[in-house]
Protein backbone atom coordinates (compact mmCIF):
# COMPACT_ATOMS: atom_id res chain seq x y z
CA UNK A 1 0.00 0.00 0.00
CA UNK A 2 1.15 3.71 -0.25
CA UNK A 3 2.19 4.64 3.41
CA UNK A 4 2.08 8.12 4.33
CA UNK A 5 2.46 10.42 7.58
CA UNK A 6 0.74 13.50 8.93
CA UNK A 7 2.69 16.32 8.77
CA UNK A 8 3.95 18.38 11.83
CA UNK A 9 1.12 20.29 13.13
CA UNK A 10 3.13 23.39 13.03
CA UNK A 11 3.71 23.03 9.21
CA UNK A 12 -0.20 22.40 8.76
CA UNK A 13 -0.88 25.29 10.59
CA UNK A 14 1.80 27.58 8.39
CA UNK A 15 -0.17 26.09 5.46
CA UNK A 16 -3.55 26.72 6.94
CA UNK A 17 -2.96 31.04 7.92
CA UNK A 18 -5.47 33.34 6.69
CA UNK A 19 -8.18 30.35 5.50
CA UNK A 20 -11.40 31.18 7.22
CA UNK A 21 -13.14 28.05 5.86
CA UNK A 22 -10.94 24.55 5.69
CA UNK A 23 -12.72 21.53 4.63
CA UNK A 24 -10.42 18.57 5.62
CA UNK A 25 -10.92 15.34 3.44
CA UNK A 26 -9.51 12.31 4.34
CA UNK A 27 -9.03 9.06 2.60
CA UNK A 28 -10.16 5.58 3.40
CA UNK A 29 -8.34 4.06 1.20
CA UNK A 30 -4.33 3.68 1.84
CA UNK A 31 -3.68 6.32 4.59
CA UNK A 32 -6.17 5.27 6.22
CA UNK A 33 -5.02 1.70 7.37
CA UNK A 34 -1.60 3.55 7.54
CA UNK A 35 -3.24 5.76 10.70
CA UNK A 36 -2.23 9.11 8.61
CA UNK A 37 -5.44 10.39 6.84
CA UNK A 38 -8.42 8.25 7.43
CA UNK A 39 -11.72 9.58 9.12
CA UNK A 40 -10.19 9.17 12.77
CA UNK A 41 -7.00 11.18 11.75
CA UNK A 42 -9.43 13.86 9.99
CA UNK A 43 -11.42 14.34 13.16
CA UNK A 44 -8.19 14.34 14.78
CA UNK A 45 -6.72 17.36 12.86
CA UNK A 46 -9.79 19.38 12.84
CA UNK A 47 -10.25 18.90 16.93
CA UNK A 48 -6.23 19.78 17.13
CA UNK A 49 -6.86 22.86 15.14
CA UNK A 50 -10.22 23.82 16.61
CA UNK A 51 -8.41 23.90 20.07
CA UNK A 52 -5.22 26.08 18.34
CA UNK A 53 -7.32 28.77 16.84
CA UNK A 54 -9.19 29.09 20.10
CA UNK A 55 -6.36 29.47 21.90
CA UNK A 56 -4.91 32.23 19.53
CA UNK A 57 -8.56 33.77 19.41
CA UNK A 58 -8.59 32.52 15.45
CA UNK A 59 -11.98 32.69 13.72
CA UNK A 60 -11.74 29.71 11.08
CA UNK A 61 -14.74 27.13 10.48
CA UNK A 62 -13.19 23.64 10.18
CA UNK A 63 -15.26 21.05 8.42
CA UNK A 64 -14.76 17.53 8.19
CA UNK A 65 -15.10 14.54 4.94
CA UNK A 66 -13.74 11.43 4.62
CA UNK A 67 -14.55 10.05 1.10
CA UNK A 68 -13.68 5.96 0.45
CA UNK A 69 -10.85 6.78 -2.71
CA UNK A 70 -9.32 10.46 -3.17
CA UNK A 71 -7.51 9.02 -6.48
CA UNK A 72 -10.87 7.97 -8.27
CA UNK A 73 -12.88 10.64 -9.94
CA UNK A 74 -16.62 8.97 -9.03
CA UNK A 75 -15.58 8.90 -5.66
CA UNK A 76 -14.88 12.74 -5.53
CA UNK A 77 -18.11 13.87 -6.17
CA UNK A 78 -19.00 13.07 -2.17
CA UNK A 79 -16.07 16.03 -1.12
CA UNK A 80 -18.29 18.45 -4.09
CA UNK A 81 -21.58 17.71 -2.19
CA UNK A 82 -19.08 18.84 0.88
CA UNK A 83 -18.13 21.92 -0.64
CA UNK A 84 -19.76 25.13 1.22
CA UNK A 85 -18.19 28.00 0.50
CA UNK A 86 -14.72 26.85 1.71
CA UNK A 87 -11.50 28.61 0.76
CA UNK A 88 -9.46 25.73 0.96
CA UNK A 89 -9.51 22.19 0.95
CA UNK A 90 -6.93 20.62 3.45
CA UNK A 91 -6.63 16.98 1.74
CA UNK A 92 -5.23 14.19 4.35
CA UNK A 93 -4.53 12.05 1.43
CA UNK A 94 -1.56 10.27 -0.40
CA UNK A 95 0.32 12.93 -3.14
CA UNK A 96 -2.04 11.22 -5.79
CA UNK A 97 -4.98 12.52 -4.17
CA UNK A 98 -4.12 15.58 -3.27
CA UNK A 99 -3.50 16.31 -7.02
CA UNK A 100 -7.05 14.49 -8.07
CA UNK A 101 -8.39 16.92 -5.56
CA UNK A 102 -6.52 20.05 -7.04
CA UNK A 103 -7.53 19.11 -10.72
CA UNK A 104 -10.55 18.39 -10.08
CA UNK A 105 -11.57 21.85 -8.01
CA UNK A 106 -9.44 24.46 -9.51
CA UNK A 107 -10.44 27.54 -8.38
CA UNK A 108 -10.07 26.59 -4.20
CA UNK A 109 -6.31 25.75 -3.09
CA UNK A 110 -5.67 22.60 -2.04
CA UNK A 111 -3.15 21.94 0.52
CA UNK A 112 -1.40 18.48 1.71
CA UNK A 113 -1.62 17.27 5.10
CA UNK A 114 0.40 14.03 4.84
CA UNK A 115 3.57 13.43 3.33
CA UNK A 116 3.58 10.79 0.92
CA UNK A 117 6.36 8.35 2.35
CA UNK A 118 6.42 5.00 -0.03
CA UNK A 119 4.81 1.92 -0.83
CA UNK A 120 5.23 -0.31 1.63
CA UNK A 121 3.74 -2.92 4.66
CA UNK A 122 3.01 -2.99 7.88
CA UNK A 123 6.11 -4.86 9.43
CA UNK A 124 5.02 -5.19 12.70
CA UNK A 125 2.24 -2.42 14.96
CA UNK A 126 4.09 0.67 14.09
CA UNK A 127 6.55 -0.19 11.91
CA UNK A 128 5.91 0.10 7.92
CA UNK A 129 8.84 -0.77 5.78
CA UNK A 130 9.54 0.61 2.25
CA UNK A 131 9.50 -2.24 -0.13
CA UNK A 132 8.94 -0.97 -3.74
CA UNK A 133 9.84 1.86 -5.73
CA UNK A 134 7.19 1.34 -8.73
CA UNK A 135 10.46 0.84 -11.08
CA UNK A 136 7.99 -0.28 -13.97
CA UNK A 137 9.65 -3.45 -14.73
CA UNK A 138 9.91 -6.03 -11.52
CA UNK A 139 13.03 -7.90 -10.73
CA UNK A 140 12.04 -10.05 -7.89
CA UNK A 141 11.97 -13.43 -9.63
CA UNK A 142 15.34 -12.95 -10.06
CA UNK A 143 16.22 -12.21 -6.27
CA UNK A 144 14.29 -14.45 -4.24
CA UNK A 145 11.61 -12.18 -3.73
CA UNK A 146 14.00 -9.18 -1.94
CA UNK A 147 13.78 -6.34 -4.54
CA UNK A 148 17.88 -4.95 -4.94
CA UNK A 149 15.91 -1.34 -5.59
CA UNK A 150 14.40 -0.65 -2.74
CA UNK A 151 15.94 -2.83 -0.07
CA UNK A 152 19.78 -1.68 -1.09
CA UNK A 153 20.31 1.82 0.31
CA UNK A 154 22.56 2.14 -3.44
CA UNK A 155 20.09 -0.29 -5.24
CA UNK A 156 23.12 -2.13 -6.43
CA UNK A 157 22.59 -5.48 -8.71
CA UNK A 158 24.88 -7.53 -8.28
CA UNK A 159 25.75 -8.06 -4.81
CA UNK A 160 26.49 -6.33 -1.27
CA UNK A 161 28.79 -3.37 -1.24
CA UNK A 162 31.69 -3.85 0.83
CA UNK A 163 30.02 -1.63 4.13
CA UNK A 164 27.71 -4.70 4.58
CA UNK A 165 28.26 -6.46 8.05
CA UNK A 166 26.79 -8.78 9.93
CA UNK A 167 23.10 -8.28 8.19
CA UNK A 168 23.51 -4.39 8.44
CA UNK A 169 23.57 -1.66 5.63
CA UNK A 170 26.68 1.13 6.16
CA UNK A 171 24.35 3.70 6.48
CA UNK A 172 22.28 2.80 10.02
CA UNK A 173 22.44 -0.37 12.12
CA UNK A 174 18.78 -0.45 12.12
CA UNK A 175 18.63 -0.71 8.31
CA UNK A 176 19.03 -4.39 7.26
CA UNK A 177 21.16 -4.93 4.66
CA UNK A 178 18.95 -5.98 1.41
CA UNK A 179 21.59 -7.98 -0.24
CA UNK A 180 22.43 -10.19 2.93
CA UNK A 181 18.17 -10.98 3.18
CA UNK A 182 18.68 -11.09 -1.09
CA UNK A 183 21.62 -13.92 -0.09
CA UNK A 184 19.97 -16.13 2.99
CA UNK A 185 16.88 -16.05 1.00
CA UNK A 186 18.46 -17.58 -2.62
CA UNK A 187 20.62 -19.77 -0.30
CA UNK A 188 17.20 -21.02 1.53
CA UNK A 189 15.98 -21.94 -1.77
CA UNK A 190 18.83 -23.57 -2.88
CA UNK A 191 19.55 -20.47 -6.05
CA UNK A 192 22.73 -18.67 -5.09
CA UNK A 193 23.72 -19.91 -8.29
CA UNK A 194 21.83 -17.22 -9.71
CA UNK A 195 23.81 -14.66 -8.05
CA UNK A 196 27.30 -15.79 -10.21
CA UNK A 197 25.59 -14.30 -13.35
CA UNK A 198 26.06 -10.50 -14.14
CA UNK A 199 22.96 -8.29 -13.88
CA UNK A 200 23.32 -6.09 -16.85
CA UNK A 201 22.86 -1.89 -16.44
CA UNK A 202 18.50 -1.77 -15.71
CA UNK A 203 16.42 -0.41 -18.45
CA UNK A 204 15.44 3.04 -16.05
CA UNK A 205 13.37 4.20 -18.48
CA UNK A 206 9.93 2.37 -17.18
CA UNK A 207 10.95 4.00 -13.85
CA UNK A 208 10.15 7.73 -12.82
CA UNK A 209 13.23 8.80 -14.88
CA UNK A 210 11.77 8.27 -18.46
CA UNK A 211 9.02 10.96 -17.29
CA UNK A 212 5.90 10.80 -15.48
CA UNK A 213 4.20 7.53 -16.76
CA UNK A 214 1.01 6.80 -18.35
CA UNK A 215 -0.62 3.20 -18.29
CA UNK A 216 -2.78 2.77 -21.16
CA UNK A 217 -4.90 -0.27 -21.08
CA UNK A 218 -6.82 -0.70 -23.93
CA UNK A 219 -9.06 -3.58 -23.18
CA UNK A 220 -10.87 -1.35 -19.93
CA UNK A 221 -11.87 1.82 -22.23
CA UNK A 222 -15.14 1.95 -22.56
CA UNK B 1 45.14 -5.42 -23.64
CA UNK B 2 48.64 -3.75 -22.51
CA UNK B 3 48.17 0.07 -21.85
CA UNK B 4 50.54 2.78 -21.02
CA UNK B 5 50.40 2.08 -17.71
CA UNK B 6 53.36 2.47 -15.33
CA UNK B 7 51.36 -0.22 -13.00
CA UNK B 8 50.17 -2.73 -15.03
CA UNK B 9 53.94 -2.50 -16.75
CA UNK B 10 55.00 -3.46 -12.97
CA UNK B 11 52.64 -6.05 -12.43
CA UNK B 12 52.85 -7.82 -15.78
CA UNK B 13 56.93 -7.87 -15.42
CA UNK B 14 56.38 -9.85 -11.88
CA UNK B 15 57.35 -6.74 -9.52
CA UNK B 16 55.61 -6.40 -6.27
CA UNK B 17 53.95 -3.17 -7.04
CA UNK B 18 53.50 -0.88 -4.44
CA UNK B 19 50.39 1.96 -4.80
CA UNK B 20 49.56 4.59 -2.51
CA UNK B 21 46.75 6.83 -2.62
CA UNK B 22 46.13 10.93 -2.67
CA UNK B 23 43.26 12.10 -1.27
CA UNK B 24 42.61 15.58 -3.32
CA UNK B 25 41.65 18.42 -1.01
CA UNK B 26 38.55 20.47 -0.02
CA UNK B 27 39.15 23.25 -1.94
CA UNK B 28 41.07 24.16 -5.54
CA UNK B 29 44.52 24.51 -4.47
CA UNK B 30 46.35 22.37 -7.24
CA UNK B 31 49.98 22.58 -4.89
CA UNK B 32 47.96 20.52 -2.39
CA UNK B 33 47.71 18.06 -5.30
CA UNK B 34 51.44 18.62 -6.27
CA UNK B 35 52.64 18.45 -3.02
CA UNK B 36 51.65 15.06 -2.38
CA UNK B 37 52.65 13.66 -5.22
CA UNK B 38 55.87 15.02 -5.00
CA UNK B 39 56.38 13.21 -1.74
CA UNK B 40 55.25 9.93 -2.83
CA UNK B 41 56.15 10.08 -7.10
CA UNK B 42 59.54 8.02 -6.02
CA UNK B 43 58.26 5.32 -3.79
CA UNK B 44 55.53 4.19 -5.71
CA UNK B 45 54.79 2.70 -8.77
CA UNK B 46 51.01 4.49 -8.82
CA UNK B 47 48.69 7.04 -6.75
CA UNK B 48 45.26 6.29 -6.22
CA UNK B 49 43.19 9.59 -6.22
CA UNK B 50 40.07 9.23 -4.53
CA UNK B 51 36.64 10.26 -6.09
CA UNK B 52 35.14 12.58 -3.00
CA UNK B 53 35.59 9.93 -0.44
CA UNK B 54 33.12 9.52 2.46
CA UNK B 55 30.81 11.44 0.51
CA UNK B 56 32.53 14.57 1.44
CA UNK B 57 33.05 17.31 -1.76
CA UNK B 58 36.52 18.03 -2.81
CA UNK B 59 38.13 18.51 -5.54
CA UNK B 60 37.36 15.97 -8.73
CA UNK B 61 39.51 13.03 -8.95
CA UNK B 62 40.01 13.33 -12.97
CA UNK B 63 41.30 16.68 -12.24
CA UNK B 64 43.58 16.02 -9.51
CA UNK B 65 44.56 12.68 -11.77
CA UNK B 66 45.67 14.88 -14.21
CA UNK B 67 47.18 17.25 -12.05
CA UNK B 68 49.72 14.11 -10.94
CA UNK B 69 49.77 12.97 -14.51
CA UNK B 70 51.23 16.44 -15.33
CA UNK B 71 54.82 15.94 -12.84
CA UNK B 72 54.90 12.25 -14.08
CA UNK B 73 53.03 10.37 -11.84
CA UNK B 74 51.02 7.00 -12.80
CA UNK B 75 47.32 7.81 -11.73
CA UNK B 76 44.91 5.61 -10.32
CA UNK B 77 41.32 7.73 -11.47
CA UNK B 78 38.93 6.26 -8.96
CA UNK B 79 35.32 6.50 -9.67
CA UNK B 80 31.97 6.07 -7.99
CA UNK B 81 28.79 5.26 -9.41
CA UNK B 82 27.21 7.52 -6.60
CA UNK B 83 27.33 10.96 -8.25
CA UNK B 84 27.09 10.45 -12.34
CA UNK B 85 24.62 8.43 -14.37
CA UNK B 86 26.04 6.24 -17.10
CA UNK B 87 26.10 9.41 -19.91
CA UNK B 88 28.61 11.53 -17.38
CA UNK B 89 30.48 7.99 -16.35
CA UNK B 90 31.23 7.04 -20.07
CA UNK B 91 32.06 10.76 -21.19
CA UNK B 92 34.64 10.54 -18.11
CA UNK B 93 36.37 7.68 -19.23
CA UNK B 94 36.59 8.91 -22.69
CA UNK B 95 38.04 12.52 -20.88
CA UNK B 96 40.00 10.69 -18.76
CA UNK B 97 41.95 8.62 -21.38
CA UNK B 98 42.36 11.84 -23.39
CA UNK B 99 44.24 13.19 -21.07
CA UNK B 100 46.45 10.86 -20.71
CA UNK B 101 45.06 8.51 -17.53
CA UNK B 102 45.92 4.68 -17.59
CA UNK B 103 44.52 3.86 -14.88
CA UNK B 104 41.17 3.32 -13.36
CA UNK B 105 39.23 1.85 -10.60
CA UNK B 106 35.54 1.10 -10.71
CA UNK B 107 34.12 1.47 -6.93
CA UNK B 108 30.44 1.72 -5.88
CA UNK B 109 31.20 4.98 -3.43
CA UNK B 110 30.07 5.38 -0.07
CA UNK B 111 26.83 6.36 0.20
CA UNK B 112 26.08 10.51 0.76
CA UNK B 113 24.43 9.88 3.96
CA UNK B 114 28.40 9.68 5.27
CA UNK B 115 29.52 13.38 4.08
CA UNK B 116 28.70 16.79 3.96
CA UNK B 117 25.81 16.73 1.59
CA UNK B 118 23.33 14.11 3.18
CA UNK B 119 20.60 16.07 1.09
CA UNK B 120 22.23 14.92 -2.05
CA UNK B 121 20.06 13.33 -4.55
CA UNK B 122 22.43 9.50 -4.89
CA UNK B 123 22.20 8.37 -8.67
CA UNK B 124 23.74 4.47 -8.84
CA UNK B 125 22.34 4.38 -12.39
CA UNK B 126 25.48 1.52 -12.72
CA UNK B 127 26.65 -0.31 -9.49
CA UNK B 128 30.33 -1.34 -9.89
CA UNK B 129 29.57 -4.17 -11.38
CA UNK B 130 28.02 -2.37 -14.84
CA UNK B 131 30.98 0.31 -14.34
CA UNK B 132 33.59 -2.12 -15.05
CA UNK B 133 32.05 -3.81 -17.70
CA UNK B 134 31.23 -0.46 -19.21
CA UNK B 135 34.82 0.44 -19.26
CA UNK B 136 35.76 -2.62 -20.79
CA UNK B 137 33.50 -2.50 -23.65
CA UNK B 138 34.67 1.30 -24.53
CA UNK B 139 38.14 -0.13 -24.42
CA UNK B 140 38.23 -3.54 -26.11
CA UNK B 141 35.24 -3.28 -28.86
CA UNK B 142 34.75 0.63 -28.64
CA UNK B 143 31.17 0.12 -27.67
CA UNK B 144 28.61 2.69 -25.34
CA UNK B 145 25.96 0.67 -23.32
CA UNK B 146 22.91 -0.86 -25.30
CA UNK B 147 24.37 1.19 -28.02
CA UNK B 148 25.48 0.06 -32.04
CA UNK B 149 28.16 2.83 -32.37
CA UNK B 150 31.58 1.75 -32.26
CA UNK B 151 34.62 4.05 -31.43
CA UNK B 152 37.76 3.85 -34.29
CA UNK B 153 40.01 1.28 -32.56
CA UNK B 154 42.83 4.16 -32.20
CA UNK B 155 40.33 6.10 -30.60
CA UNK B 156 39.08 3.57 -27.33
CA UNK B 157 40.29 4.48 -24.07
CA UNK B 158 43.07 2.66 -23.18
CA UNK B 159 42.62 1.90 -19.62
CA UNK B 160 44.42 -0.64 -17.01
CA UNK B 161 40.80 -1.25 -15.21
CA UNK B 162 41.06 -2.04 -11.62
CA UNK B 163 38.21 -2.80 -8.57
CA UNK B 164 37.54 -2.66 -5.28
CA UNK B 165 37.55 -5.73 -2.57
CA UNK B 166 36.66 -5.98 0.83
CA UNK B 167 36.96 -9.25 2.26
CA UNK B 168 35.68 -8.29 5.52
CA UNK B 169 32.59 -7.63 4.66
CA UNK B 170 30.02 -9.87 4.84
CA UNK B 171 28.36 -12.43 3.48
CA UNK B 172 31.90 -14.10 3.59
CA UNK B 173 31.18 -17.07 1.29
CA UNK B 174 30.05 -14.50 -1.12
CA UNK B 175 33.32 -12.31 -1.23
CA UNK B 176 35.39 -14.63 -3.97
CA UNK B 177 32.03 -15.16 -5.91
CA UNK B 178 31.54 -11.66 -6.22
CA UNK B 179 35.62 -11.14 -7.10
CA UNK B 180 35.14 -14.05 -9.60
CA UNK B 181 32.01 -11.61 -11.06
CA UNK B 182 34.28 -8.10 -10.97
CA UNK B 183 36.92 -10.37 -12.71
CA UNK B 184 34.34 -11.73 -15.76
CA UNK B 185 33.20 -7.62 -15.93
CA UNK B 186 37.12 -6.91 -16.71
CA UNK B 187 38.74 -6.07 -13.13
CA UNK B 188 42.27 -6.30 -13.89
CA UNK B 189 43.41 -5.52 -10.71
CA UNK B 190 42.67 -5.40 -7.13
CA UNK B 191 42.80 -2.68 -4.30
CA UNK B 192 41.78 -4.52 -1.25
CA UNK B 193 39.74 -2.52 1.77
CA UNK B 194 42.49 -2.07 4.83
CA UNK B 195 43.87 -5.15 6.30
CA UNK B 196 44.46 -5.15 9.90
CA UNK B 197 42.68 -8.71 10.43
CA UNK B 198 45.24 -10.91 8.96
CA UNK B 199 43.90 -14.58 9.28
CA UNK B 200 40.37 -13.24 7.93
CA UNK B 201 42.44 -12.13 4.75
CA UNK B 202 44.31 -15.31 4.41
CA UNK B 203 41.05 -17.16 4.69
CA UNK B 204 39.88 -15.23 1.73
CA UNK B 205 42.93 -15.21 -0.45
CA UNK B 206 42.40 -18.95 -0.30
CA UNK B 207 38.97 -18.93 -1.46
CA UNK B 208 40.67 -16.76 -4.03
CA UNK B 209 42.85 -19.35 -4.95
CA UNK B 210 40.75 -21.98 -4.73
CA UNK B 211 37.97 -20.64 -7.32
CA UNK B 212 41.36 -20.05 -9.40
CA UNK B 213 41.27 -16.32 -9.31
CA UNK B 214 44.41 -15.39 -7.78
CA UNK B 215 46.08 -16.32 -11.91
CA UNK B 216 43.55 -14.13 -13.27
CA UNK B 217 44.00 -11.13 -11.36
CA UNK B 218 46.59 -8.44 -9.62
CA UNK B 219 45.65 -8.60 -5.82
CA UNK B 220 47.17 -5.89 -3.99
CA UNK B 221 46.35 -6.12 -0.42
CA UNK B 222 45.46 -2.73 1.58
CA UNK B 223 47.09 -1.39 4.43
CA UNK B 224 46.75 1.93 6.32
CA UNK B 225 48.91 3.03 8.87
CA UNK B 226 47.03 4.05 12.01
CA UNK B 227 48.15 7.43 13.94
CA UNK B 228 46.92 6.78 17.44
CA UNK B 229 44.79 4.71 19.23
CA UNK B 230 42.04 6.87 18.74
CA UNK B 231 42.42 6.66 14.71
CA UNK B 232 41.87 2.85 15.28
CA UNK B 233 38.81 2.77 17.74
CA UNK B 234 37.19 5.00 15.11
CA UNK B 235 37.98 3.09 12.21
CA UNK B 236 36.26 -0.20 14.43
CA UNK B 237 33.24 1.38 14.95
CA UNK B 238 32.54 4.31 12.55
CA UNK B 239 34.17 3.94 9.35
CA UNK B 240 31.96 0.96 6.68
CA UNK B 241 33.37 -1.66 6.28
CA UNK B 242 36.05 -2.01 8.53
CA UNK B 243 37.78 -4.86 10.46
CA UNK B 244 39.95 -3.65 13.17
CA UNK B 245 40.39 -6.30 15.59
CA UNK B 246 41.07 -5.24 19.32
CA UNK B 247 44.58 -6.66 19.50
CA UNK B 248 45.28 -4.64 16.97
CA UNK B 249 43.72 -1.66 19.36
CA UNK B 250 45.32 -2.87 22.09
CA UNK B 251 48.59 -3.21 20.51
CA UNK B 252 48.28 0.62 19.98
CA UNK B 253 46.91 1.90 22.90
CA UNK B 254 49.92 -0.32 24.83
CA UNK B 255 52.33 2.42 23.40
CA UNK B 256 52.90 5.96 24.97
CA UNK B 257 50.80 9.02 23.32
CA UNK B 258 53.85 10.12 21.56
CA UNK B 259 54.77 6.91 20.61
CA UNK B 260 51.55 5.43 18.91
CA UNK B 261 52.83 6.68 15.35
CA UNK B 262 55.62 4.60 15.46
CA UNK B 263 53.65 1.34 16.25
CA UNK B 264 51.27 2.62 13.48
CA UNK B 265 54.40 2.34 11.23
CA UNK B 266 55.77 -0.61 12.78
CA UNK B 267 52.85 -2.29 12.58
CA UNK B 268 52.01 -1.30 8.83
CA UNK B 269 55.94 -2.71 7.91
CA UNK B 270 54.27 -6.05 9.82
CA UNK B 271 51.34 -6.36 7.89
CA UNK B 272 53.10 -5.60 4.23
CA UNK B 273 55.67 -8.28 5.11
CA UNK B 274 53.26 -10.54 6.20
CA UNK B 275 50.85 -10.46 3.10
CA UNK B 276 54.32 -10.74 0.63
CA UNK B 277 54.32 -14.33 1.86
CA UNK B 278 50.98 -14.98 0.87
CA UNK B 279 50.34 -16.46 -2.49
CA UNK B 280 48.41 -14.64 -5.22
CA UNK B 281 49.74 -11.49 -3.74
CA UNK B 282 50.82 -9.22 -6.12
CA UNK B 283 51.64 -5.74 -4.51
CA UNK B 284 50.28 -3.62 -1.78
CA UNK B 285 48.04 -0.43 -1.95
CA UNK B 286 49.33 2.03 0.93
CA UNK B 287 46.72 4.38 2.39
CA UNK B 288 47.99 6.94 4.73
CA UNK B 289 45.00 8.97 5.21
CA UNK B 290 46.12 11.92 5.34
CA UNK B 291 49.31 11.49 5.94
CA UNK B 292 51.00 10.68 2.91
CA UNK B 293 54.06 11.42 4.37
CA UNK B 294 54.65 8.33 6.19
CA UNK B 295 55.02 6.60 2.79
CA UNK B 296 57.80 6.88 1.96
CA UNK B 297 59.57 5.42 5.47
CA UNK B 298 56.83 2.46 5.28
CA UNK B 299 57.91 1.52 2.03
CA UNK B 300 61.72 1.96 2.82
CA UNK B 301 60.92 0.09 6.09
CA UNK B 302 59.12 -2.95 4.54
CA UNK B 303 61.91 -3.59 2.07
CA UNK B 304 59.84 -2.80 -0.82
CA UNK B 305 62.50 -0.29 -2.54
Amino acid sequence: MIVGERKPFEEIQSLLRGYKKILLAGCGTCVKVCFAGGDKEVAVLASQLGIANNKAGVKARIDQVTIERQCENEFIDEAARALNGHDCIMSMACGAGVQMLAARFPHLPVLPAVNTTFLGLLDKQGMFLENCQGCGDCVLGRFGGVCPVTRCSKSLFNGPCGGSASGVCEIDPSVPCGWQEIYDRLKALGRLDTLEQTEPPKNWASARHGGPRKLIREDNIL
Amino acid sequence: MTTNSNLQRVLESGGFAVTAECGPPRSADPDIVIKKGLLLKKHVDAVNVTDNQTAIVRMGSLAASALLKSIGLDPVWQLVCRDRNRIAIQSDILGAAALGINNMLCLSGDHQSFGNQPHAKNVFDLDSMQLLGAARDLRDSGRFIYDSFEIPPAARPGLFIGAAANPFADPFEFRAIRLAKKIANGAQFIQTQCIFNLPKFTKWMKAVRDRGLADKVYILGGVTPIKSAGMALYMKDKVAGMDVPDEVIKRIKGAPKDKQREEGVKLCVETIQKLRKIKGVAGVHIMAIEWEEAVPEIVEAAGLR
